[in-house]
């Protein structure tokens, strides 16, 4: 469920510290005019595009992999696995597989790239939290000071089952 | 002229506000039952003046009134009208008029209908309304003015953030808040029954159609807003365990186990020390909620930009309020407590249990949403996910999906364990059976127990219908049957989904096809498409599956105002699932970006989201019938 | 239930509003900073952005002395603000290399041209690999390395006037 409150303007929710960074976000995109297959059409969405707002944008296309996947059905599977624990490091709050920001699309392609030269998952995540720290993966790796988060399940339940038997002392037999 | 009468319509109902508290105080504490009295008026007069705020607000955004901040900031003249309309909500201030709005018509429908509870207990519980509303007019009047005027007057304003403008943006909020805040009821009983020690069988019958008719708006709400997600951002994701997504889990999580707790009440008089906690935690977690999603301190992509002083005065306001009901809980507590005993085994016990285990869910979830923010003051930065929550509370889901299988089955006050087995024999064959079946396709672990429980879950919710006289049978109790039905119906839902989605990604030429789970796809060619303030390119896909063949339209489509684009997509419904498609960017050599997904049974998550509301509304005819019934049988007596 | 459990619930919440309170006026960690400061760079190579200047490679920061190195890109707004106080940098005397991030050749050479040019080496970072590598989330961005390739300081964000001194100061530092 997603409570629809306002999302942040593109262009101002991908600036992060202030006016001094720019990152391309999750929300601004800039397609290109490209020949389309009719001649007609060509004229008509380059128009299109030209009255489309023109961001600060790259105008590169995204890396091979980024919208490609891996021939291999269990490699893909494991690739996607991992990228939907991976956290896009310029949206606000989106993992890379949900995402449409460039770098998002980048880190993507890295992940399927070293998943089809073989790399395990969690090395691929170890090498990038050596990069970004451990914000960059939506599953806190279990440390000093994340084991009272891992433990809580646990203790919740515990602290629960004592109140019930407490419920339940006064047995009438 | 409208701005400065909406204000002013917002002053007074404050003013009333504070003297609803300040009647009800008098009354209580001086026994004045006149001025008690007058109480009822005051909480009704108070819900239509916010109610009027909230009409001129949204008259100002109809008309486009560019001198008014909130409508240059959100609005545009080109809109169309329902996002104007809607547009009015789909801000800060203007959300938080409507969740102010709401908790007025709140208190003054308590003012209305409530004729079953004590006139002492109704007077507390419309005071504490009053108070809650105080609170909250003075956060909407002092720090977030909806009706601030621009001077000098834009020329035009800086439109809706295109991907609010959905029809979504019409139902959601307001449903949504419905359900949140109508919880803040449920809380003003259970302060008004602290305070005049009045906990008891009446007390429980009374809350209950109040905490029904929030719980269903609830569900309703978070229902569609994952549906307006899901087809809105375009990755085929309901969910994502996102700190707003929590905020509103979290209240209903505490209202589901509120609603069995109240029954528990009402029928046995039993629980109340539970019912009179969860009725405050329920709306506590709305509070935290609305805080978590306006004060900036946690990222999400629903939060609102607003900035820390904001999210200080309602920190405040919530020390004030939950500190203040778990003061008077922890204190007056122990002089209501007594009430009836009961055995482990039988239903009150298992509804315990019930109780227990959603209690524990949302302290997962509370403390998975909170936990970034404790590390950062560790200057650590941590980011809590789907793979935690998933892992953390899945398990625990299911085993109270195993409850809610056995817990109707069972007698009041004691049961024997023996002829509660006999009677959950075919629902545990039934998860068997399932179990077995699903080895063949192994889906996965959480999806493979998620589809088996589902299937005991249905076999055993349909349970109570067995061996009785179906016309004789209580609405209430076909209420509970849909509702729990509608649990396994969204379980299996969700499961296969996880399990058994099936993902294509290409780049295509037109006439190239695509496959995707039964389905291929054709891309047909690309057009451009001009809407009411938008252009877009939209492509036209034809899908053939056997015979049948269906044409998609998804686009990509560009705002001017503000200058953003969005995905629209293209969803084939049909009766085994949803082939979701997306249009994505040209790739400079002629072709096109698609992504295309099979989702086999998606739709039943949200097809038993509506079966649990629809189950809930079938509790709420039952019981309001069962006591209209009752009342006139004791006018007659 | 004890008088104790009780006054729990209230003692939870006390606990939960600090916790809250504290991150509420927290100055919110708004940038994503890379865990690469102290760490040797990555081995990289990349290939020339624009005829006639090198490409970069990660050797060539192990040559004994400290070198500042940019992640920029012709698209970024910011760092057309940041040039002045670059080329600054390389009039005192701080050797500057950069990687330009998913950019063309013609687009570079345009930047160079309007903005000026304090590079003595432009690699060309088509995919972001070494932006990832390094632990960088966006541009512009500028890491201090000293001559024995360890990343010594990270900028994140245009390099305003005022920072240029505490630049300079890390190089000299990085000795």
């Amino acid at each position: 469920m997603r409570v629809r409150n306002q999302v942040p303007l593109p262009l101002a929710g991908g600036v992060r510290g202030g006016a001094s960074h720019a990152s391309p976000t999750a929300r601004a995109r800039h397609a290109l005019p490209r020949p389309l297959p009719r001649a007609g059409g060509e004229v008509i969405a380059a128009l299109l595009l030209c009255i489309s707002p023109a961001f600060a944008q790259p105008v590169t296309p995204p890396a091979h992999y980024a919208n490609v996947q891996l021939a291999d059905p269990a490699k893909e599977a494991s690739a996607r696995a991992l990228m939907e624990t991976l956290r896009c490091l310029v949206c606000q709050g989106q993992s890379i597989a949900d995402s449409d920001a460039d770098m998002a699309a980048d880190m993507r392609a890295l992940v399927r790239e070293r998943i089809e030269l073989g790399e395990k998952p969690a090395s691929i995540r170890d090498w990038l939290i050596a990069r970004y720290g451990d914000y960059v993966t939506y599953d806190p790796p279990l440390s000093g000071l994340t084991w009272p988060l891992w433990l809580a399940p646990i203790l919740l339940l515990g602290i629960g089952g004592w109140i019930a038997r407490s419920s339940f002392r006064r047995r009438t037999r | 002229m409208i701005a400065e009468a909406g204000l002013a319509a917002l002053w007074f109902a404050g003013a009333l506000a504070a003297l609803q508290l300040v009647m009800a105080a008098i009354g209580i504490a001086r026994g004045r039952e006149d001025v008690a009295a007058a109480v009822r008026p005051v909480a009704i007069v108070q819900g239509l003046l916010a109610l009027l705020a909230m009409a001129l607000l949204i008259e100002l955004f109809l008309d486009s009134d560019m001198s008014v901040k909130l409508v240059v900031e959100n609005s545009h003249s080109a809109k169309p009208w329902l996002y104007k309309f809607a547009g009015a909500w789909g801000n800060h201030e203007g959300s938080m008029l409507l969740w102010v709005t709401i908790l007025g018509l709140a208190g003054g429908a308590v003012a209305i209908f409530e004729r079953s509870l004590p006139e002492r207990t109704l007077t507390a519980t419309l005071g504490a309304q009053a108070t809650i509303a105080l609170g909250f007019y003075a956060f909407l009047l002092f720090s977030s003015n909806p009706f601030a005027r621009l001077n000098p007057a834009a020329a035009d304003g800086l439109g809706l953030n295109p991907l609010l403008q959905d029809p979504g943006l019409a139902f959601h909020p307001p449903t949504l808040y419905t359900g949140y805040v109508g919880l803040s009821v449920a809380f003003s009983f259970a302060v008004g029954a602290l305070v005049t020690r009045d906990v008891g069988p009446a007390f429980a019958k009374a809350m209950r159609p109040w905490v029904l008719v929030a719980w269903i708006f609830l569900t309703l709400g978070i229902t569609a807003g994952s549906y307006w997600a899901y087809y809105e951002l375009g990755w085929g994701g309901w969910w994502f365990w996102d700190p707003v997504e929590n905020a509103s889990l979290m209240p209903w999580l505490a209202a589901t186990a509120l609603l069995h707790s109240v029954t528990v009440l009402a029928t046995r008089d039993g629980l109340r020390a539970w019912t009179i906690m969860l009725a405050v935690v329920a709306f506590s977690m709305s509070m935290i909620g609305t805080f978590l999603v306006r004060s900036g301190i946690l990222t999400s992509v629903h939060a609102f930009a607003v900035d820390p002083e904001r999210g200080a005065f309602i920190l405040a306001l919530l020390a004030i309020y939950i500190g203040g009901a778990l003061a008077l809980f922890a204190a007056r507590i122990g002089t209501v407590r007594a009430g009836t005993t009961f055995d482990p085994v039988s239903r009150e016990g298992w509804l315990v249990a019930n109780n227990l285990l959603l209690s524990v869910i949302l302290g997962i979830v509370l403390i998975g949403t909170l936990y970034p923010i404790v590390a950062a003051s560790f200057s650590v930065q941590l980011s809590v996910g789907p793979p935690f929550f998933n892992k953390a509370a899945g398990p625990i889901a299911l085993l109270l999906v195993a409850v809610m299988a056995v817990g109707p089955l069972l007698r009041w006050r004691r049961d024997d364990a023996k002829a509660v087995l006999r009677r959950v024999m075919l629902p545990i064959g039934a998860t068997l059976v399932a179990g077995i079946a699903l080895l063949f396709v192994w889906p996965g672990v959480l999806p493979w127990a998620g589809l088996s429980l589902a299937a005991g879950l249905a076999v055993a919710s349909v349970a109570p219908l067995w061996k009785r006289n179906l016309k004789r049978t209580p609405l209430f109790t076909y209420g509970m049957v849909i509702a729990h039905l509608g649990i396994a119906v969204s379980l299996a839902g969700m499961a296969s989904d996880s399990a058994f989605t099936k993902e294509t990604l290409v780049a295509v030429r037109a006439g190239e096809p695509a496959r995707v789970g039964p389905y291929t796809v054709t891309l047909d060619g690309i057009s451009p498409v001009i809407g009411e303030n938008w252009s877009a390119l939209e492509a036209r896909l034809t899908a053939t599956r056997g015979g049948s063949e269906s044409i998609l339209r998804p686009q990509l489509r560009f705002f001017a105002n503000p200058p953003t684009s969005t995905n629209e997509s293209a969803i084939l419904t049909v009766l085994d699932g949803q082939l979701y498609t997306v249009l994505g960017q040209p790739d400079g050599q002629g072709r096109w970006q698609l992504r295309l997904w099979w989702k086999p049974f998606v739709t039943l998550i949200w097809f038993g989201g509506v079966l649990i509301a629809l189950g809930g509304m079938l509790s709420l005819l039952g019981r309001v019938r069962r006591e209209r019934r009752a009342a006139i049988r004791a006018e007659w007596a | 239930m004890k008088r104790f459990a009780l006054w729990a619930p209230l003692a939870i919440f006390a606990l939960l509003f600090a916790v809250v309170a504290s991150g509420l006026f927290r100055p919110a960690e708004k940038v994503v900073r890379s865990a690469m400061v102290g760490k040797p760079l990555p081995d990289f190579a990349l290939p020339a952005m624009v005829p006639g200047k090198p490409g970069l490679t990660s050797a060539s920061f192990r040559q004994g002395k400290p070198r500042l190195l940019n992640v920029f890109a012709s698209w970024c707004i910011p760092c057309i603000a940041e040039a002045p106080q670059l080329m600054r940098l390389k009039a005192m005397g701080v050797p500057i290399d950069a990687i330009a991030i998913r950019d063309t050749a013609p687009a570079i050479s345009g930047f160079l041209r309007r903005n000026g040019d304090p590079y003595e080496r432009i690699g060309s970072d088509r995919a972001s690999q070494v932006q990832l590598a390094l632990g960088s989330s966006g541009v512009p961005e500028t890491f201090v390395i000293d001559g024995r390739g360890i990343v010594v300081k990270q900028i994140i964000g245009d390099i305003r006037p005022e920072n240029v001194a505490e630049i300079v100061q890390a190089v000299k530092d990085a000795r």
